[in-house]
């Protein structure tokens, strides 16, 4: 490879790594995604400068296919989606990874007939692994995400030793495919294991666990990306590779510790379904209930307000006039601010994207570390569909599933306003304290149209 | 592939993990939901692997289908990712 092409790549790496490094400031993180596009283009560019030029008609076809599929998903996804298309993207990197792989193990095996030495082999074997597993791993979590397939654990007994079986088979099959590099029947077997073992170990995650299993999933697209680049000995897909599989270690990381649980323990599955039959026999909750003239009465006479968003909001399509009541309290010189739960929504970072869609400015999103200690001396904290990030049994009740994780003081406040839509459980399916509390008031109804009434009422007070 | 190439192979990936860690330990969290969609696009550098399986000349080979296969997907993390990103990242304001 020519020289020219290896500074290209250079330059596309450090693009790359400039890129993440300007999304570490808010303003400048457009900027960042740019250079990063950037970065690419000249990664494609350069590649294409060094292959044979009969077969540009092909490629064209297939970037121009992809490429306006890509564009027209980026265009009309739904904020409230976001989590769904990064799933579904994690699955088809995978499978790029495992595609390319299989075409470079054919090309020397069937066109080349020529010896795939070791390193190459285990590059192949692993990209194929890491790859295939992204994959159906994915399209499990997307699945699940778009609600086509229940949230709920899918367990049975033996499902661990099967996927140590499968991944012992994978290994020894893994052998065969060195040993016996023209029999295509090997890697054809590990393709259907490593596609097995990714639909195995996300069937038994429940719903409320997919923001680690989404940031898990990204971390194994960057490995795959890695893997290839060992295959292709090309160091621009190593670089890119290990900068995303960074990356998704990172959110896995912080997802966990949001949620006081252990990678391990998320990943062996399960969750929610021993907590939906065990707390049934507990005291039943009393709670209070408030009507809409109330609610915008007490907005109206608090100085200062937290609101805490959670996915139930995006559901109800409340942003907007979540926004619009947050308007009418700055009107009244009310300091209003909204508390993010890293774990509120249904993948890192959600909340944040879904109230700036809504116009609300990224600085009045503050983080659970920085808030939570400003509960104490506020005077109104208003919950739109969260539950888990808000129960006070993860501080109190050693018996609740969710006992030790960090939650929002939320119950710390003079009075505290549920939007609900009904008395039904949090989506781990858990009771919560909090609604039975004295400062707390429930607000029945859909949050849409609930709040649009609160903020009616408002305007006719001012 | 040598030992020599191999190592260094492995001398970047080191590297580059540990660079990314740095980097990605300073994007806020506000900023997670496009960290994850744009290093989406990111990992379409595979891109760079389906062009190279795809320039093999004939439609006869299963290494070249595999490698047209590839390059739709990949290009639709690339140009997809990069889009979506950057339509997120236009809606944070500061006022």
């Amino acid at each position: 490879m020519s020289s020219i092409v290896q500074i290209a790549y250079l330059v596309a790496s450090i693009l790359f790594v400039m890129g993440i490094k300007f999304l570490g400031k808010t303003k400048d993180a457009r900027k960042g995604n740019f250079l990063s596009a950037v970065g690419m283009l000249i990664a494609i560019i350069a590649t294409l400068v060094t292959l044979d030029i009969l077969s540009f008609v092909e490629m064209f076809a297939c970037m121009l296919i992809g490429g306006a599929i890509g564009l027209y998903y980026a265009k009309k996804v739904e904020m409230t989606q976001i989590p769904e298309m990064v799933a579904l993207f994690n699955g088809f990197g995978g499978m790029a990874s495992l595609a390319v792989a299989l075409s470079d193990h054919f090309l020397k095996t069937e066109v080349l007939q020529t010896e795939i030495d070791t390193v190459n082999s285990i590059s192949i074997i692993a990209s194929v692994l890491i790859g295939g597993v992204t994959f159906t791993g994915s399209i499990v979590a997307w699945l699940k995400l778009n609600g086509k397939v229940s949230g709920q654990p899918i367990t049975f007994s033996g499902q661990h030793l099967l996927n140590l079986l499968l991944l012992l088979t994978f290994l020894g099959v893994g052998v065969m495919t060195y040993l016996f590099q023209i029999e295509p029947i090997y890697i054809t077997i590990l393709v259907v294991i490593a596609l097995l073992v990714g639909v195995l170990i996300v069937i038994p995650i429940g719903g409320a666990d997919m923001p680690v299993v989404i940031s898990l999933l990204n971390s194994y697209s960057g490995m795959a990306a890695c893997a290839t680049g060992f295959i292709l000995n090309n160091n621009v897909l190593i670089v890119a590779g290990s900068l995303v599989g960074a990356s998704g270690l990172i959110l896995t990381q912080i997802m966990c510790k949001a949620m006081n649980r252990s990678l391990m323990n998320v990943l062996l599955g399960g969750f929610g379904q021993t907590s939906a039959a065990g707390p049934q026999d507990g005291p039943q909750i009393v709670v209070k209930e408030v009507g809409v003239e109330e609610a915008a009465m007490l907005f109206d006479s608090a100085s200062s307000v937290i609101i805490v968003p959670g996915y139930g909001m995006a559901v109800a399509q409340a942003q907007h006039v979540i926004r619009e009541l947050m308007e009418q309290c700055e009107k009244r010189n009310i300091q209003c601010r909204f508390a993010i739960h890293p774990v509120a929504g249904r993948m890192p970072g959600h909340m944040n994207v879904l109230l700036a869609e809504a116009n609300i400015s990224y600085d009045k999103l503050i983080e659970m570390e920085a808030i939570n200690d400003d509960f104490n001396n506020t005077d109104l904290v208003f919950v739109v569909g969260a539950n888990d990030v808000v129960n006070p049994a993860a501080r109190t009740n050693p018996q609740s599933p969710i006992f030790g994780m960090p939650i929002l003081n939320a119950d710390k406040a003079r009075t505290v306003i549920v939007s609900k839509r009904s008395m039904g459980k949090g989506y781990a399916g858990i009771e919560n304290e909090l609604f039975g509390f004295p400062n707390c008031l429930m607000l029945f109804g859909d949050a849409k149209q609930t709040i649009t009434k609160v903020v009616g009422e408002m305007k006719e007070m001012a | 592939m040598d030992t020599a190439a191999l190592l260094m192979l492995i001398y970047v990936l080191v590297l580059a993990s540990f660079l990314g860690f740095e980097l990605i330990s300073k994007v806020p969290p506000t900023l997670h939901t496009p960290l994850m969609s744009g290093s989406n696009a990111i990992s379409g550098i595979t891109i760079v692997g389906a062009l190279i399986a795809t320039s093999e000349m004939g439609f006869t080979t299963m290494s070249k289908w595999l490698g047209m296969f590839a390059l739709v997907l990949a290009t639709i993390n690339v140009v997809g990712g990069y889009a979506v990103t950057d339509r997120m990242l236009k809606m944070f304001k500061k006022k």
